[in-house]
This record gives C-alpha cells, sequence and structure tokens, in this order.
C-alpha cells in the first residue's frame, strides 16, 4: 500500500487541516502522522495557532460604539413608519 | 422578537422577514452578533478604529437599504460580510489617496521596519504601519497569555491585506471556507492557499512559544 513521504504531507497539509481531503487520502495521511514526530509536531502547531487565532478577545473590546449602534437603529426604524 | 440565546440565529428565512417588517429586535440582534467581527475585518482595511466603526456603520446603512432586494442567493451573514468588505474596501482606496506620509510616520511605531514582505506579489496592507496595539487582555479568564495575544497580534499586523482578511474570517471568526470564498469572491484553491500563506506566517511568528507548548520529546 502507498505510504505518503514527509514532502507530501507537508503539500497536503493545507487541504488536511481544511477538511478538503478524500477519506482515502486523508486517512494515508493520518498514518503517516502515527509514526512521523516531526510532521505530526508541525501539525500540532497549526492547531496551536487556529485554536490560538480563535481564543482572540474582540477588538475593539468595547465593539460597536453607543453612538453609531443609537443611529443605526434609528435608521432602521426609519425604514418603516411602523 | 426573543433574544437567542448562545448566539444562534433563526434561519435566514425568519430573519429576513422580520428585517423587512421592521423588527428591531431583530435588527438589534444581528448588529450586536456580528458587529465586533465586522469592525475587526474593517480594520484590515483602514487605517483608525474610528474609521473602522464609519465603515461598519456605512454597511449597516447599506444592509438596511437593501433588504428588500436581497433575493437570497447567499445567506445573510455572507451577504452582510460582503456589504462589509465593499465598504471597507473603497474606504481603504480613498485613505490611501488622502494620507500623507507624513502622517504615516506619526501614527507609526517602527513602521519602517514593520513593513509586511509583499514577497508573495500580494498588496501591502493599505494601513501597513498600523499595529493591533488595541488588543488588550482582559483579565484571567482569557486562557491566552497576553503575551502571546500580541505576538499573534503582531503577526495578524504583518500579513498582507488578502491573507490577512482570509485568516480574521476563518480562525479568528470562525467562518467556513464556503462563506469566505463567497464573502471575499474568491476560489477555493485560492482561499487556501492565502489562508495556509497567513498560517504559516503567524506560526513562525510564534515558533517559541509554540516549542515550548509542543509534545514532550
Amino acid at each position: 500500500m502507498k505510504r505518503f513521504s514527509c514532502g507530501e504531507v507537508v503539500e497536503l497539509t493545507p487541504a488536511y487541516l481544511d477538511d478538503g481531503l478524500d477519506e482515502p487520502v486523508r486517512l494515508l495521511l493520518e498514518e503517516h502522522l502515527v509514526c512521523c514526530r516531526e510532521c505530526g509536531r508541525d501539525l500540532d502547531q497549526f492547531r496551536t495557532v487556529i485554536g490560538a487565532l480563535g481564543a482572540l478577545p474582540p477588538e475593539p473590546p468595547e465593539g460597536l460604539r453607543e453612538d453609531v449602534r443609537d443611529r443605526l437603529m434609528s435608521a432602521f426604524r426609519g425604514r418603516k413608519g411602523h | 422578537m426573543v433574544a437567542f440565546a448562545g448566539g444562534t440565529l433563526p434561519p435566514d428565512d425568519v430573519v429576513v422577514a422580520a428585517l423587512r417588517a421592521g423588527d428591531e429586535a431583530m435588527f438589534a440582534t444581528l448588529l450586536d452578533a456580528w458587529s465586533r467581527g465586522m469592525l475587526r475585518l474593517a480594520r484590515s482595511y483602514v487605517s483608525t478604529g474610528e474609521s473602522a466603526q464609519e465603515v461598519v456603520q456605512d454597511a449597516w446603512l447599506a444592509v438596511i437599504e437593501g433588504i428588500d432586494g436581497f433575493e437570497g442567493r447567499s445567506s445573510v451573514k455572507t451577504w452582510v460580510h460582503r456589504i462589509l468588505i465593499n465598504t471597507a474596501k473603497k474606504r481603504s482606496a480613498r485613505e490611501e489617496r488622502a494620507v500623507p506620509w507624513s502622517s504615516v510616520f506619526e501614527r507609526g511605531e517602527g513602521a519602517a521596519t514593520g513593513l509586511p514582505g509583499a514577497a508573495d506579489g500580494a498588496e501591502p496592507p493599505p494601513a501597513f504601519w498600523k499595529r493591533f496595539s488595541a488588543v488588550r487582555p482582559t483579565p484571567e479568564d482569557e486562557a491566552l497569555a497576553s503575551e502571546v495575544r500580541e505576538q499573534i497580534a503582531e503577526a495578524l499586523a504583518g500579513l498582507p491585506v488578502r491573507q490577512r482578511v482570509v485568516i480574521t474570517l476563518r480562525d479568528v471568526e470562525g467562518c467556513t471556507s464556503e462563506e469566505v470564498c463567497e464573502i471575499l469572491d474568491i476560489s477555493t484553491a485560492n482561499q487556501r492557499v492565502l489562508l495556509h500563506r497567513a498560517r504559516s506566517w503567524v506560526r513562525e511568528r510564534m515558533k517559541a512559544y509554540l516549542e515550548t507548548v509542543g509534545r514532550p520529546d
């Protein structure tokens, strides 16, 4: 059965992280990850980065300015006279 | 209209019907659900928080204006974010014409050294001097150490704008790849390339931290 090289795994990583691999290819890649420390660590690092990005606090922390929000609410109200 | 606990919005047809009927609670719900993310995205294009607020305001005004004509060819979220991106791009083009170099350097913190690599041929960010210094850590309940957050913010600020917007949409705001492709009108392959370059860049910038949290050898 075919085995992936590290180079092939690197090549496929973007699609793998994007859930974009067909099942058989994904399984082959995961098989490689089980025995290749280096590729496994690379992927772990990508996952850590993705997790860290998802944990960023809102910016700006206060969100939409109150006066902007008020203006938008009254613009919406003015759209339909109800 | 009830509040939507847990951030779950009702299906699009319900949202659209409510907006068309002038349901203020529904509009307020969308405003509160999406505006923070929209502000962050807008900041990828424009140089100040003030401009970002105006971009988001103008985008929502366009949404109010356009809701009757919304055809449902994409989701409401995608539609709103497309409007946001277009509004931000226009604003950014205006800024680029208007911002004199002197003010660039007044604003900048190390602007001369902070130039992002345009090596991949993408356009440099229109507001490359901008740092995401506004990312302020809130206390202990945040899992991520403030130092790491700063590293990430700096890394994001150093990205070319297209990569920054893709990674922001995907990894920070949690959009799916389909949504990102629709919002930015790019192909799946292009989205994946931009995303992977951006993630690789951030990973490279966080290398020291990542080595400490890596698998025990």
